[in-house]
């Protein structure tokens, strides 16, 4: 449809210079800069170094992402921005660049939420979303279980994690084992030559009495890290495949169970997984199995879109386009903690 | 010509508009902490005082620092986003030139503001228009000596007169748009090319390393 919003988005919450281009659920561009190497070699995201990298990517991202659409700056009708949560420093420089562009395009402007983005980047892939979505997110900065009965104005947190983010869990537990930054896809890979069955560790808040939906994965990180020590110790061969296999299981148990349970008490017959960590293979397989027994549709887009990027903060600013909410104003903040509760973050009418 | 000028380098929010001949409107606001949500509200009043909309604009400056970081990058990303948007040239000054612009002064002198920390930013001009050395940060102490005699300039000086013992010299403690844009109207219309819009941290990013990985347990 030609009347659907052309919307740019823009995102720079962590290490991914994101911009991305959508008319409606149409993705026409998705341009990523990324500085995670320039961070490997610390074991985490500087925040420091991702805020300068940002700003050297910044306008180089917006018009690779243009040329890629096909599109003009003046063609937009508005501009979406992550406005928090994630790295203050970071989160600026994207609020800046977004407010210049709107401003100088004389276009409204969509400060968005980071969560709720991840959950619309799904309209791009497999059409509009259910209502209400039941929404897992995982990644290396949340884990937490998200009821949306309208992702533009409505967003319910069921649970997070209490610790470690899910994403942490895997760098950490990949710190142990001695694999790289970031430690998902190394453990991902290791694992499938490991018995996830071989190591029974911990699931953490699994107990009759703990939060239904919250998750812990220190614990987990610690059992992990006790069980190698002990085998150097004793001088025994450490069987790292088992270890990433069983590590793995018992991350992404917790995640689907509590999932599949929270659809089920909610009555939600989909649910819809996104981050970074959803690009797992176990927990993509995990997630099928126990969906399809539970006669719950299973939404995870494709790994590109799970992680950071500026086509879920167009997409999340086109559907508050097509659903006529208030833009924000040009004073809009960067707000490194914006709750989840709050979509997008409208101005005060003027 | 119409020249849109923005500092965030300094605690102030400084915006002007410059014609060529003069400066039009311009508007100075210090709020260390609040850059990001002044400046485009800034820009949008200075323009609309001079009844010109963005559109009318012809070529950017941005103050380049060094100033902190985060303050900084809010003018840098401004103005290099709207330079694209509008399709028309940015180009950067060093922040403390505006400062040196703005006291007109005609003998040698030295600017300094606060670079947190203990240290300040500093360079050294021969006259308001010749920088000679910097910009650069260190701490007062070690450059009391080098500094000595000279009238300084801006809020650094102030912060730490042991070693900016004489009276301010004329101009503002912080960074001046309406200078900046001065300044660069004067040295474009002398055909001088002005530099790229890049930030100078002149500091590297403070980057923990994590000591490597630690045991929980002494097994
Ligand atoms: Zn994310």
């Amino acid at each position: 449809m030609a009347d659907e919003p052309l919307v740019l988005g823009i995102e720079t919450s962590c290490d991914e210079t994101g911009v991305g281009i959508v008319r409606g659920h149409t993705l026409l561009a998705d341009a990523v800069a990324s500085s995670v190497d320039d961070h490997a070699r610390y074991g985490g995201v500087v925040p420091e170094i991702a805020s300068r990298a940002h700003l050297e990517a910044m306008v180089p991202t917006i018009e690779r992402a243009l040329k890629e659409a096909g599109v003009a700056a003046t063609d937009l009708d508005a501009v979406a921005v992550t406005a928090g949560p994630g790295l203050a420093g970071a989160l600026l420089v994207g609020v800046s660049a977004a407010k210049a562009y709107a401003y100088a395009l004389g276009k409204p402007l969509y400060g968005v939420n980071h969560l709720a983005s991840h959950i619309c980047v799904d309209q791009l892939e497999h059409g509009p979303l259910p209502e209400p979505t039941m929404a897992l997110l995982v990644s290396g900065g949340h884990s937490s279980l998200l009821l949306a009965p309208d992702i533009t104005a409505d967003v319910r947190p069921l649970g997070a994690t209490i610790d470690d983010a899910a994403g942490e869990a895997f760098d950490k537990g990949a710190r142990v084992l001695g694999l790289g930054f970031p430690g998902g896809p190394g453990v991902d890979r290791l694992a499938r030559e490991g018995d996830p069955r071989a190591i029974a560790f911990p699931r953490g808040l699994t107990g009759p009495r703990d939060a239904p939906y919250d998750f812990s994965f220190s614990g987990l990180k610690t059992a992990v890290a006790r069980w190698v020590e002990a085998r150097r110790a004793a001088g025994e061969e450490v069987p790292v495949a088992d270890v990433a296999a069983s590590f793995q299981e018992a991350v992404t148990d917790v995640l689907t169970r509590k999932a599949v349970r929270a659809c089920r008490d909610e009555g939600v017959d989909h649910l819809m997984i996104s981050g970074g960590v959803a690009a797992n293979s176990r927990l993509r397989a995990m997630a099928e199995e126990r969906c399809a027994a539970a006669g719950i549709q299973l939404r995870v887009p494709r790994p590109g879109l799970c992680t950071d990027n500026g086509a879920m903060v167009a997409a999340l600013g086109a559907e508050m386009v097509a659903r006529g909410r208030a833009p924000s104003a040009l004073d809009l903040s960067a707000d490194s903690s914006l709750p989840v509760t709050e979509p997008h973050v409208p101005g005060e009418h003027r | 010509m119409l020249l849109l000028a923005l500092d965030t380098a300094t605690p102030s929010v400084t915006v002007a508009l410059h014609d060529g001949a003069g400066v039009l409107a311009s508007s100075d606001e210090v709020d260390a902490r609040r850059h990001g949500e002044l400046l485009l509200p800034a820009v949008d009043r200075v323009l609309a005082e001079a009844s010109r909309s963005a559109g009318d604009v012809t070529a950017l400056v941005v103050g380049t620092g060094p100033g902190p970081y985060t303050g900084l990058r809010v003018g840098l990303a401004t103005a290099v986003a709207l330079g694209a948007a509008l399709s028309v040239p940015v180009h950067g000054l060093c922040s403390l030139d505006s400062l040196a612009w703005a006291s007109g002064l005609d003998e040698p002198f030295v600017v300094a503001t606060d670079a947190r920390r203990k240290e300040v930013y500093w360079a050294r001009y021969a006259d308001a228009a010749t920088r000679v050395e910097g910009p650069a940060v260190d701490r007062p102490d070690d450059i009391a000596a080098r500094v000595a005699g000279l009238p300084a300039v801006g809020a650094g000086a102030r912060l730490y007169p042991e070693a900016f013992p004489l009276p301010h010299g004329p101009g503002p403690e912080h960074a001046s748009a309406a200078a900046l844009a001065a300044l660069a109207a004067a040295r474009l219309a002398a055909g001088e090319t002005l530099p790229e819009p890049r930030p100078e941290y002149l500091r590297r990013p403070d980057a923990r390393v994590p000591a490597g990985y630690k045991a929980v347990s002494r097994a």
